[in-house]
């Protein structure tokens, strides 16, 4: 007599502490090999591309902190950068530095956050305690500069928003110095780690030409061999006068990707430093008054001011009718806008490419053949939050 | 191709016919096509030794209601051998099927079948066409221009059949687009009025 063996179907979420959000897993297991995975995604789908073209330029930056939640800041530059294009406005060099550091703590939030819940889902939970302390310092720093922890609304076409309080320099100095001292002891729970090794070496390992034809971007294409970094390549704001390694892995597995997000953290680290040193008094944003608005102070006095105020905040700057795509190198990789104007206040098109939308999609070809116990694995590395798989 | 002009040119002289229109503008090069050439174009942007577009980047859909072809494609593609974008396009009618690059960049599956969700554009020789950013059971294409902003539906939870429900949207307010547009012209409008000014003086 024989048996008929059937593939068992598991579902996978949409709410599993290890699908990093809202994602909807559907496997299909024979005994615990995976045979295929289809994610669903769309569970956070809030439509912000149709927000963003129902609103002036102004408050469509707000919808980009909500893509990527954990780097928010990463994802306002993209937009800032292809709306300056356009316009054609200089950004002071001031506010070019104040941007690359906030970018650049938003890189290590995001990293540190990865880099720990991988750790989580393999098993480790210190990693994340002593992880998430950090980050809570480094939201404090958005927090003085923004007002906001999370959504901070703080990049504008042009510059930033407002001028660094006093004293957070000196913090965001300080912070540089004892940091490194808390990545190493990461280091030690974790790089040889024999579980987080077993756990993490050779799986998910991604070959160079397959990390081309499926979009890699960031950390999962430079993991695979691959040295591109878009901060290098093609350089925005002042990256250009900087000095940083780009860190490439060599097997294209989970542990090399792991290990590349923690010497970019370093590699932040020293990027902040640089522009703590080089950075001097100025201005923080464009001088053109008809795209910045006009300082408080100066509303009380100016009837022109008053007037600028009133339409850049009822009306809004008009961008010229153009398209254009520009990229960022955010921590999960490509970020990019394809910015649509008409002429009017309201972007007519603002598609957002995600880095994390091609990664997950890669999902089914990184996970045949391994372990159920492996998928947490290789979703932690691929770094996905879904505020920016869904939009 | 070191340059984005020499790529122009090369790119001209080995597809002629396929290519209707290039430009070079914001250090990125703009190509427009036809539906029809779209697999040969995008074939030989990847394989040519002088152009190695491996990367597909990301395609997209610009909706233009009043248009008779309606719909305009996008595609984004990099280089990382030559550094370079490109962007290629061109223009369909509503309900046009266009062909699928799945075959040639296996990332493109979800790329289209974001766009079919969004904006209703069906693929040819797609592996698995269904919707993917929508819920299960959506109707229509959000990203339309004629789509409206606050949608058709909304769900609850329903005390009554114990389930969630979905039923046509209710609002107490209406959403307000309030019309700004005004003879307000920025800074050109400042610098005439400067110049007139001195020239009167």
């Amino acid at each position: 007599m024989t048996k008929k063996i059937k593939n068992l179907n598991l579902n996978f979420g949409p709410q599993h502490p290890a699908a990093h959000g809202v994602l909807r897993l559907i496997l299909e297991l024979d005994g615990e090999v995976i045979e295929k995975a289809d994610p669903h995604i769309g569970l956070l789908h809030r439509g912000t591309e149709k927000l963003i073209e129902n609103k002036t330029y102004m408050q469509a930056v707000p919808y980009f902190d909500r893509l990527d939640y954990v780097a928010p800041m990463n994802q306002e530059h993209a937009f800032a950068l292809a709306v300056e294009k356009i316009l054609k406005i200089d950004v002071p060099i001031r506010a070019q530095y104040i941007r690359v550091i906030f970018c650049e703590i938003g890189r290590i939030l995001s990293h540190i956050l990865n880099v720990t819940t991988q750790a989580l889902d393999v098993g480790a939970l210190t990693p994340s305690l002593w992880g998430f302390e950090e980050r809570e310092t480094l939201m404090t720093f958005y927090e003085r500069a923004s007002g906001s922890r999370l959504h901070a609304n703080y990049f504008r076409a042009g510059g930033v928003h407002q001028d660094l309080p006093k004293g957070l320099e000196e913090d965001i100095a300080k912070f540089c110095e004892t940091f490194p001292k808390i990545i190493n002891d990461l280091e030690s729970l974790l790089t040889d780690n024999r579980i987080f090794k077993q756990r993490n070496v050779d799986i998910g390992v991604v070959t160079k030409e397959d990390a081309l034809d499926y979009s890699f971007s960031g950390v999962m294409i430079r993991g695979s061999g691959v040295p591109w970094d878009l901060r290098k390549s093609q350089p925005y704001d002042c990256y250009e006068s900087l000095e940083f390694k780009i860190p490439v892995g060599k097997n294209g597995d989970c542990y090399d990707r792991y290990l590349c997000r923690i010497e970019e953290m370093k590699e932040s680290v020293s990027i902040i430093k640089q522009c703590l040193a080089k950075m001097e008094k100025g201005p923080i944003k464009s001088l053109d008054g008809k795209i910045s608005p006009p300082p408080k102070a100066e509303i009380k006095q100016s009837m022109e001011a008053l007037i600028h105020h009133f339409k850049l905040f009822t009306e809004g700057y008009r961008v010229p009718k153009d398209e254009i795509y520009t990229a960022v190198e955010a921590p999960k990789g490509e970020f990019g806008v394809y910015l649509i104007s008409d002429g009017s206040s309201k972007p007519y098109k603002c598609k957002i490419r995600a880095p994390g939308f091609s990664h997950l999609q890669s999902m089914d070809y990184l996970i045949k053949g391994h372990m159920l116990a492996d998928v947490p694995a290789v979703l932690g590395s691929l770094d996905i939050v879904f505020g920016e798989v869904d939009r | 191709m070191k340059s984005l002009e020499d790529l122009e040119k090369k790119i001209n002289s080995e597809l002629t016919t396929k290519i209707n229109n290039t430009e070079i503008k914001h250090n990125q090069i703009y190509i427009e096509t036809d539906k029809e050439d779209i697999v040969d174009v995008a074939i030989f942007l990847k394989t040519n030794q002088d152009t190695k577009f491996r990367q597909l980047i990301d395609i997209t859909v610009v909706d233009y209601p009043e248009q008779n072809q309606r719909f305009e494609v996008v595609y984004l593609f990099l280089s990382h051998e030559f550094n370079q974008r490109l962007i290629v396009k061109y223009s369909i009618a509503e309900n046009e099927v266009i062909p699928s690059l799945t075959s040639i960049f296996p990332s493109a599956n979800w790329m289209e079948r974001e766009v079919f969700d969004m904006y209703g554009v069906s693929f040819k020789d797609h592996p698995d066409l269904r919707r993917i950013l929508t819920d299960y059971g959506f109707e229509g294409h959000p990203l339309r221009k004629d789509f409206p902003l606050t949608g058709h539906s909304e769900v609850r939870y329903s005390e009554d059949q114990k389930k969630v429900i979905s039923e046509p949207v209710k609002l107490e307010q209406n959403y307000r687009n309030f019309d700004y547009e005004s003879p307000w012209e920025g800074t050109k409008y400042i610098k005439e009025e400067i110049e007139n000014n001195d020239k009167k003086n």
